[in-house]
């Protein structure tokens, strides 16, 4: 561990979960605490419950907006455990200067995402801090959930799964740098943030039982599988070419040097099921996204490692997202 | 972006079919061959495709890749690290940098480390970003720590140019653009070298020409092709290289004939030349000095560069690599990373010791990043 915190400490990926383990879960260490999902399982299982704390630059683009964000990334962590999202705080810190229209505008984009998520905001708080203390607004919410299927955890994968991604990935990411760097498409790119909970609750409507799910957000499908193998102490084996990536989000990547598979998604999550439901699950996710496809299988060849298998027979390791994501020189 | 679709540029050239029969064209022309060949890529670009895609894993017992010193962060020595950190930690300074040179520890630390600790430290996409900033932040002094070698040298003097014609008069340069040929020429004229034949660099190439390798053709007698990045462009070059080893021919081709001619971008090279000139001598990390093989600002452009102005306060010292730390052999392609004692125990992408595990493109980096024991394992 460094002395200080650097940027690659929030990457999502491996330095972000030593600094998580090294300092805040060896002074708050739990039972609860220690399973790492996305929500934490409380009431004997009846409810559950998560924060997220949200700032991106800029606060609005194409697809989603910071408000917009807020509330599917708290709902969508709900979602993950089998939840529907219900309780929700939420907690605005603001730069003196920043705009009320910017504020009325990301405020009502949550009360429109509140509504999709059939949950509510029942306390808040602001705080105003002096230019320059914050980024012009950051914003965090917590959320309550009622499990409505019960004992999906990120620790229970077995070679008895296969692994399913609900749709292509890195649309948020893409957009986000392609903004940042005001790289002008003239495609329909746009960030995939969505509230999951309609998804999940018609799969469990439909009887599907869920090994694991969890949302693809900061360090991608990339993150998301090296904590699944680690976790369920598992190798997840998967076909690179069953990844949907859109041409679009091809071509950010190709032109700055990233990797689709390390960025970030707010609308886009990998589920684990038993092979008898995969069919029927994956019949259902393509109801919402053509693109959902069932990616790879669970095996023991190498314990707690991610095999990519390209489809000209060749294998590779996906190593876990270390870093900042920086682009290439040349 | 509408008229230039991406797509077409790249899904042929990554096709598994195609992928598939070049492997089967290299294996009948391999057990032709009647020894083992080392093939060296001298560009970081080629080690990272070779190891992204698995090519290492198509190819026959008999046909070796080697990787070489073409990673322009790899060769960076750490006192020239240390002179971006001095100069980030001047007041009112931004320095500029590109992609993952920000990441490079230097004797204390990396540009990262300098930029927690309160230095202004960004990277940009294209050198010409730096106008922008400046024009922001009138008050500073921007410094453009230039890297790269050919394939970047004419970003930088596109900038310089603008600077001089716009009358921008806070941007500094600090030139460490280094050449391909006079380190491929350094590896040869080393009598125990194990090199048969070379993949030529793309980018280099496009800016350079494929004039620049016809020396090691003609007077080492080394076959080089010039490929391009994607994994059929590096198999059908490998091919072509064995074609010239069998036939016992030594020529200069070129696979990435979509970008590539034998005189290069003109252009780009008139501006270079308009600006740059070799240094008498540049230190390459892991490989030592070698003549002519960096550029600095010409005198008369004095006024814009940073190592001049600041000549009294940028360190000096020479710092060497950790003495567990191969990265001098693996860039000179007499080891491989798994030859290192130290390799994913104690030097790792996260804590990298030496050079190579820093950069994507450093061969370390990539066997750690994409596993090159996966099969050793099965």
């Amino acid at each position: 561990m460094t002395d200080y915190i650097k940027l690659s400490h929030g990457n999502g990926g491996v330095e972000n979960n030593e600094l998580i383990k090294d300092v805040f879960y060896k002074a708050f260490k739990n039972e609860i605490l220690e399973k790492s999902e996305d929500a934490a399982l409380i009431e004997d299982g009846k409810y559950v419950f998560s924060t997220d704390s949200f700032t991106v630059t800029p606060l609005f683009f194409a697809g989603a907006d910071i408000g917009k964000l807020a509330v599917c990334g708290t709902c969508n962590d709900l979602a993950m455990m089998g939840a529907s999202p219900k309780y929700l705080t939420c907690s605005v810190i603001l730069e003196e200067g920043f705009g009320m229209d910017a504020l009325k505008k990301i405020v009502l984009s949550m009360k429109k995402e509140l509504e999709i998520n059939n949950a509510i905001i029942v306390s808040g708080d602001t705080k105003v801090v002096p230019r320059g203390s914050v980024d012009k607004i950051f914003i965090n919410t917590t959320g309550i959930g009622e499990v409505i299927q019960s004992g999906i955890s990120s620790n229970s994968i077995s070679s008895q799964d296969v692994i399913i991604l609900s749709r292509d990935i890195g649309c948020h990411g893409a957009t986000i740098f392609a903004s940042r760097e005001g790289i002008e498409l003239t495609s329909e790119l746009q960030s995939d943030c969505t509230s999951l909970y309609p998804i999940v609750k018609k799969l469990i409507d439909e009887e599907i039982q869920i090994t694991a799910m969890r949302d693809a957000t900061r360090g991608g499908v990339n993150a998301v599988l090296n904590e699944w193998a680690n976790q369920s102490n598992a190798c997840l084996e998967i076909e690179e070419e069953k990844i949907s990536i859109s041409d679009e989000v091809m071509g950010l990547c190709e032109l700055l040097g990233f990797e689709a598979i390390s960025l970030a998604n707010e609308g886009t999550f990998l589920l684990a099921v038993k092979k008898e439901y995969a069919n029927k699950a994956l019949e259902i996710l393509k109801t919402f996204n053509e693109n959902a496809s069932i990616i790879g299988k669970v095996t023991s060849r190498h314990l707690k490692k991610v095999i990519l298998n390209s489809s000209w027979g060749t294998q590779r390791f996906l190593d876990a997202p270390t870093g900042e994501l920086l682009p290439r020189i040349c | 972006m509408s008229k230039l679709c991406l797509k077409e540029l790249y899904t042929g050239f990554r096709n598994p079919e195609v992928i598939k029969s070049y492997a089967s064209l290299i294996e009948q022309e391999a057990k032709k061959l009647l020894q083992v060949v080392n093939i060296m890529e001298v560009c970081g670009g080629h080690t990272h495709t070779i190891m992204k895609y698995g090519l290492k894993q198509l190819l026959p017992q008999n046909v070796n890749f080697i990787h070489g010193p073409g990673c322009p962060v790899c060769v960076m020595p750490k006192e020239r690290i240390d002179h971006a950190i001095t100069l980030a930690k001047l007041p009112d300074v931004i320095l500029l940098t590109l992609g993952d040179m920000v990441k490079v520890p230097g004797s204390d630390g990396s540009l990262q480390d300098a930029r927690a600790n309160g230095a202004d430290v960004r990277f940009v996409y294209s050198p010409t970003d730096a106008i922008k900033i400046a024009k922001e932040n009138p008050d500073k002094k921007v410094i453009f720590f230039a890297i790269g070698f050919e394939t970047t040298t004419p970003m930088t003097s596109a900038l310089i140019n603008q600077v001089i014609n716009q009358c921008i008069d806070n941007i500094l340069f600090h030139i460490n653009h280094v050449t391909v040929p006079e380190p491929m020429r350094v590896l040869l004229d080393d009598e125990t070298n194990n090199i048969d034949a070379f993949i030529g660099p793309s980018h280099v190439s496009v800016i350079s020409g494929s004039k620049i390798y016809d020396k090691f053709a003609r007077d080492y007698k080394k076959p080089v092709v010039v490929s391009g990045f994607e994994p059929v462009d590096v198999m059908e070059s490998i091919y072509m290289l064995l074609k010239q080893i069998n036939e016992k021919r030594c020529s200069v081709e070129v696979q990435y004939a979509r970008s590539v001619n034998r005189e290069g971008n003109l252009v780009a090279q008139k501006l270079n030349n308009a600006y740059m000139e070799k240094r008498d001598s540049f230190r390459w990390r892991g490989i030592g000095e070698i003549a002519k093989s960096a550029l600095k600002l010409k005198d008369e452009f004095a006024y814009l560069d940073a190592e001049a102005i600041y000549a009294d306060i940028l360190p000096t010292k020479e710092i060497d690599d950790h003495k567990l730390c191969i990265c001098g052999d693996i860039l000179k392609g007499k080891a491989n990373p798994e030859g290192c004692k130290v390799f994913g125990t104690i030097c790792k992408p996260s804590n990298p010791l030496g050079s190579c595990m820093v950069s994507s493109e450093g061969a370390c980096a990539a066997y750690y990043k994409y596993g090159f024991n996966l099969n050793d394992k099965l």
